[in-house]
């Protein structure tokens, strides 16, 4: 098992630069997860990684060693495709002896090995079926046991579970998770999807447009975003943001929104112009004691809680409150926010400015 | 009352169908039939008119695409020995003698080398090159695409005269290499083509999860690229193989001793001692059969292509 530490990486395909100087580490045994939307360069990385591109500039080191020009079949690390990409000319034990052969271990080995991961996958009924006929499931624990097979220093998984339908997904989100955690392997798991992110990654890594825009562990991404983006792709519904122009203090620990003062994390910096105050809905309250008002304009009933849309003097924003709290559409209702949750941001760059809450994290970025 | 079906079409379509089928059969199966028929009558029956449809069978026609004859007089043919085989034994009755075997097994020979050795060639140096135009970045891709397409543009006979003036120049006029390079050069462009399309099909993540696997590129592709290739291979090989099987035009112009093929042979054969046409027919019939039987051959692989093309996603 091995760390791997990126420093410095870019690609560019002719005139389009999908990856823009990327740098951070991934620990020893670490789910690592590369979260973007589409066109982020998220694949791209992990390409690089695992030697299927190579970078136009930048290191990668796997285990202390800089393999960044090395061909893939030198690295020894496992990917798992999207589409599975099992050999269809093979059945599934052919499949996942396929990289010990190349190895040249001996038969025996190989169908010892063979039998021992398809145990561990629930698969040995299936080993003489060709792949073709598999349904989603089965293919993609093919596909994990012909990466695990083999004992490699890392694994590559790029959004694995994205050709399996929902219901399925959540079930070998879970296998997967738990199956790292017996092996204890590190990972490097590409997705767009956040909440998949969030429940399988010790560590996350933001990305936009081919640049980092944030890193590190769940909870930090969630409450404590680095970027307007971060904050905007994370959770569901995402951050609410309320423009204002003011001119703040390093030591701040309020700001003014149409006359209302609202607390916050103590300031770090000074900024002056034009500003975000973004807060996230669960850290929205209705409540009668502030003079802040907005009009409900819709509610969603999501069995314990609710998602309450509001119009503001500052813009709109959802509140996630309990659903026995009661919002009728068209009321006017108080507004307060949980002070040592806000973000502030830059308007112009997106940029989170430094505060107590933030501090230390944003270092990372 | 009859339900309607959007798979199955009704009975009465399917009707019309197999009476334009068997229609179609018969238009462009009967010159085949009478080439064969006439291979099995003799000379005689091969001329009469009208036209004998039931005939004895004989296999003279056979005997004499194979051997060449010499008349002799009576006399001489009562002083030999009784012949010893049955293809002698037709001759005789001709008042002739096997002189000596003829050229159509040469030719024949000939046709085999230079049709599968281009072939085998073309569709060699297109799968390299398919390979190399649909998997990696290649400068000029799509110019030097349409510059191998440009190739055919025109027919390849339009060119006779230069290739035959380069051949003579370059020593290759009437040579099996000679013959193999023209016919691999003309099929070239087609087999890029058709296998560059094939393997755009196969998705690139089958050779990355080699690569991953610990395999070279070049065991990749021999490995996993190739088996999901064979579909597009083996349809490709045999319209080399058409082509080069059949080419006329070329064969004529650039061949008459050692290279000679099978085509422009057979026309030949009716000059030696007079109109001989179960000679042709035979000769004919027997250069049909190999392109057949490497159809039917590949057929078997092309069928199973394609089902397994169907269960791959």
């Amino acid at each position: 098992m091995a760390e791997i530490v990126i420093e410095n990486l870019r690609k560019d395909f002719g005139d389009f630069n999908a990856v823009k100087s990327s740098s951070f580490t991934i620990e020893d045994g670490e789910f690592f997860m590369l979260l973007g939307p589409s066109g982020c360069g998220k694949t791209t990385t992990l390409r690089m990684i695992a030697g299927l591109e190579l970078p136009t500039s930048g290191e990668i080191y796997i285990d202390g060693e800089e393999v960044g020009r090395k061909p893939a079949s030198e690295r020894d690390i496992a990917f798992v495709f999207q589409m599975f990409a099992l050999y269809p000319h093979m059945n599934v034990r052919k499949n996942m002896s396929y990289p010990l052969i190349s190895q040249g271990m001996p038969k025996a080995r190989v169908k010892e090995k063979v039998a021992e991961v398809a145990r561990i996958l629930g698969i040995e009924d299936i080993l003489n079926r060709p792949v073709g006929g598999l349904s989603g499931g089965d293919r993609q624990r093919v596909a994990l046991g012909r990466a695990i097979v083999r004992d490699p220093k890392a694994f590559m998984m790029d959004e694995p579970l994205g050709a399996l339908d929902a219901e399925f997904r959540e079930h070998m989100a879970e296998e997967l998770r738990a199956l790292h955690d017996r092996m204890g392997a590190t990972t490097v798991y590409v997705t767009h999807d956040q909440l998949e992110a969030m429940q399988m990654g010790d560590k996350i890594v933001v990305m936009n447009h081919g640049v980092i825009e944030q890193f590190g562990t769940p909870q930090d991404i969630y409450d404590k975003p680095a970027t307007m983006f971060v904050a905007d792709f994370i959770g569901s519904p995402p951050m609410n943001f309320l423009r204002f122009h003011g001119s703040l203090e390093a030591g701040a620990t309020d700001v003014t929104l149409s006359g209302h003062r609202f607390g916050m994390p103590q300031l770090r910096e000074p900024k002056d112009g034009d500003l975000v105050f973004g807060a996230r809905p669960e850290h929205v309250e209705l409540t009668d004691s502030s003079d802040y008002r907005g009009e409900v304009l819709a509610t969603e009933y999501l069995g314990t809680t609710q998602i309450v849309t509001l119009n503001t003097p500052d813009g709109q924003i959802k509140a996630r409150t309990p659903s026995g709290q009661p919002a009728r559409v068209g009321e006017r209702v108080g507004l307060g926010f949980n002070p040592a949750t806000i973000t502030l941001f830059d308007r112009q760059s997106g940029r989170a400015l430094r505060s107590d809450l933030n501090e230390g994290v944003l270092a990372h970025g | 009352m009859s339900s309607y079906s959007i798979t199955e079409p009704p009975a009465r379509h399917k009707w019309i169908a197999g009476v334009l089928v068997v229609t179609y059969a018969i238009i462009t199966l009967l010159p085949l039939v009478w080439i064969v028929a006439t291979g099995f009558k003799t000379p005689a029956d091969a001329i009469s008119y009208p036209p004998k449809v039931l005939f004895e069978p004989s296999l003279e026609g056979y005997v004499n695409l194979f051997t060449t004859r010499t008349r002799i007089g009576d006399e001489a043919l009562a002083a030999l020995p009784p012949p010893e085989t049955w293809y002698e034994e037709i001759v005789r009755d001709r008042g002739m003698v096997i002189a000596g075997p003829s050229r159509y097994g040469e030719r024949f020979l000939n046709s085999v080398i230079i049709g599968f050795g281009s072939t085998f060639l073309s569709v060699f140096l297109g799968t390299l090159a398919a390979y190399a135009f649909s998997r990696f970045r290649v400068p000029l891709a799509d110019d030097l695409l349409f510059f191998i397409l440009s190739t055919r543009m025109m027919p390849p006979i339009a060119v006779a005269i230069p290739i035959f003036l380069m051949f003579r120049q370059l020593g290759l006029s009437d040579t099996h290499l000679g013959m193999i390079l023209l016919y691999t050069a003309v099929n070239i462009s087609l087999a890029v083509w058709l296998l560059k399309g094939f393997i755009d099909e196969i998705p690139r993540e089958y050779e990355e999860a080699a690569l991953i696997d610990g395999y070279t590129r070049f065991q990749a592709f021999y490995k996993v690229v190739l088996p999901q290739a064979a579909t597009g291979i083996a349809s490709t090989a045999i319209f080399c193989l058409i082509f080069a099987w059949n080419e006329y035009a070329f064969a004529v112009l650039l061949t008459s001793g050692t290279a000679q093929t099978a085509p422009p042979f057979i026309p030949t054969i009716i000059g030696v001692g007079g109109q001989d046409w179960p000679a042709v027919a035979a000769g004919a019939t027997l250069f049909l059969l190999p392109v057949m039987i490497f159809t039917i051959f590949l057929r078997k692989h092309l069928l199973r292509g394609i089902t397994f093309g169907a269960v791959r996603k």
